[in-house]
């Protein structure tokens, strides 16, 4: 079984959220990044469960981005994918991404395409469902479970209001949430044998834009908390139904 | 031209978060002057004739006799057939778990542009260019879009539902769905829970409860305010509560009307899942929570004292 986990660079959960530019381009002053938490937690994690489970799964990562991505892509591999590739192109928008993984989606014979739900920076929850689209291939979204027999996987999804389980063969498009793993930290043997497992770089393939981002803004901020006493519960009731009327 | 937007249904139940996207549609069209249609798929029990009152006035019902617990990504092959055979130019979904199925592969075959968790009408003098939800929930983003067909999802809660008088005119067709490799084995319906992301009202606890059996209160005060029941990363990886209802960054996004965070301290990670909530309330004993400075209204107090407190003043002013 031959796996790639989709995984993206990301600021940290605790970054400072600021732009720069006419507050066209986020502003990377002081911020830590690290592997997408939707994409290592649960896709990551469980492809390398898949791979303790049965040593002839090999783990394949793939992000798109430039150098600067292959730090994350070296902690990726140090909890436990065997060899990494890097599109050389910035992300910047949702097809141009979904593009690229398809490109290498259809050359690699892939049994098992897991991507995170989405990412904590620009929230599309879009990457899995497009690259199935493109590749044409099956996609389950939003996954809270994944178990193999043989060539058979069984996979629980949320729905609106429950879940539903369903069964499909190989190859499948997978977006995965919480639920399907538990988060790793590596371990130093890991770490030290990262830095030597492949990591291989090639230029993306052309696209034609479409998307722009233009710019960004920061919400409204908010004017101050009203404090009532523990005593005075009674007010808090009236504030929110004659002041800021939603109850 | 003309604007689809697909209508959720769950159960057989229309979802409320496309009484929102239909409202969204109806705005866009009268700026656009193009026509808006809906696309239902599978067997309903509510009336597709009745969201002409949110401003719909052509419902296109596709297999009406087929049942179906959920979506499938068959559906986003129909809606695109149906998209490319009437040359609509947008299609509009609720940013919902179908939403999150159904829009990407829909972009995918129509080779559209797709912007998801869109919060407000586009700005059409140059082009198309909406407002998304980036950074969970810390900042929005502008985002042009530049193919010919474009493909939205509109976050639950952000756009006002408008009620108009009239019916749509329902037409039916057939379903010719293609197989789909995935086979459903079962479907499990979660016990009368109200919709996260849809709920008006949101009630969640963190670690200040102590312990899983310390939400009855929780539970009794979500219920007398028709709210959903949420709760923080910690409390839901210690298995107090079930993951589905982690708010925050690694959870779940919403932004419902209220949100009543009762102990929690209000990490920047939970912030990020709930800070386009309309109204927060915050009930803390610590009056150094950083939750206060993102709230509206607080409580610095015991929550096992405020909270029956708040939940029996509710009831007082209910009854009278």
């Amino acid at each position: 079984m031959k796996i790639l986990v989709c995984i993206s660079k990301t600021p940290d959960t605790t970054a400072k959220i600021a732009f720069t530019d006419n507050n066209t381009k986020f502003d990377t002053n002081g911020v830590q990044w690290i592997v997408n938490p939707w994409d290592e937690w649960f896709a990551l994690v469980r492809a390398i469960e898949l791979k303790e489970a049965d040593p002839t799964v090999t783990v394949h990562l793939l992000t798109v981005g430039e150098a600067d991505a292959d730090p994350i892509i070296r902690k990726a591999l140090a909890l436990g994918g065997d060899e990494a590739i890097r599109i050389n192109a910035a992300p910047t928008e949702s097809q141009f991404v979904a593009h690229q993984i398809a490109a290498i989606v259809k050359d690699g014979n892939y049994d098992l395409v897991l991507t995170g739900k989405e990412t904590i920076d620009h929230n599309g929850s879009t990457i899995g469902g497009l690259v199935a689209g493109e590749t044409e291939l099956p996609f389950i979204s939003l996954a809270t479970k994944l178990e193999r027999q043989g060539s058979t996987l069984t996979i629980t999804r949320e729905i609106e209001g429950g879940q539903e389980s369903c069964e499909v063969e190989f190859p499948v498009v997978v977006s995965a949430q919480k639920g399907m793993a538990e988060a790793r930290i590596p371990n130093m043997r890991g770490i030290m044998a990262a830095r030597t497992k492949p990591l291989k770089v090639i230029e993306p393939i052309a696209t034609t834009e479409y998307t722009e981002t233009l710019q960004f803004e920061l919400p409204a901020p908010k004017f101050g908390v009203k404090l009532v006493a523990p005593d005075q519960v009674q007010e808090l009731v009236r504030l929110l139904h004659e002041e800021a009327k939603v109850i | 031209m003309r604007i689809l937007v697909y209508i959720d249904i769950a159960n057989g139940k229309i979802k409320k978060a496309t009484h929102e996207v239909i409202s969204y549609g109806a705005d866009l069209a009268a700026a656009t002057g193009d026509s808006l249609i809906g696309v239902a798929i599978g067997s309903c029990q509510d009336k597709l004739e009745e969201l002409g009152s949110y401003g719909l006035t052509e419902v296109i019902h596709l297999g009406k006799e087929i049942e179906q617990n959920a979506p499938t990504e068959v559906n986003a092959w129909a809606i695109s057939a149906l998209a490319s055979e009437m040359k609509a130019k947008t299609l509009l979904f609720s940013h919902s778990l179908s939403g999150k199925l159904l829009a990407p592969l829909t972009a995918a075959r129509l080779k559209a542009g797709i912007v998801t968790g869109v919060v407000s009408q586009p700005e059409l003098n140059n082009g198309f260019c909406v407002k998304k939800s980036v950074f969970s929930g810390k900042a929005f983003a502008k985002i042009a879009i530049k193919t010919e067909l474009r493909v939205l999802t509109i976050c639950p809660n952000s756009y006002p539902v408008k009620q108009v008088s009239g019916n749509a005119a329902v037409s039916t067709k057939a379903f010719t769905a293609a197989q789909s490799r995935i086979r459903t084995i079962k479907a499990e319906k979660t016990s009368g829970a109200l919709s996260l992301t849809e709920a008006e009202v949101v009630v969640s606890a963190g670690r200040g409860l102590k312990g899983p059996e310390n939400w009855g209160m929780v539970e009794e005060l979500a219920g007398e305010l028709n709210a959903a029941l949420a709760c923080t990363r910690p409390v839901a990886d210690a298995h107090w509560r079930p993951h589905h209802e982690h708010v925050g960054q690694t959870g779940v996004a919403i932004a419902p009307n209220l949100y009543v965070a009762i102990g929690i301290s209000g990490a920047i990670q939970h912030l990020a899942g709930v800070n386009r909530s309309k109204v927060i309330v915050v009930i803390n004993k610590d009056p150094e929570a950083p939750f206060f400075k993102a709230a509206d209204y607080g409580i610095v107090g015991d929550a096992f004292e405020v909270i029956p407190q708040l939940t029996a003043a509710l009831k007082k002013v209910k009854a009278s």
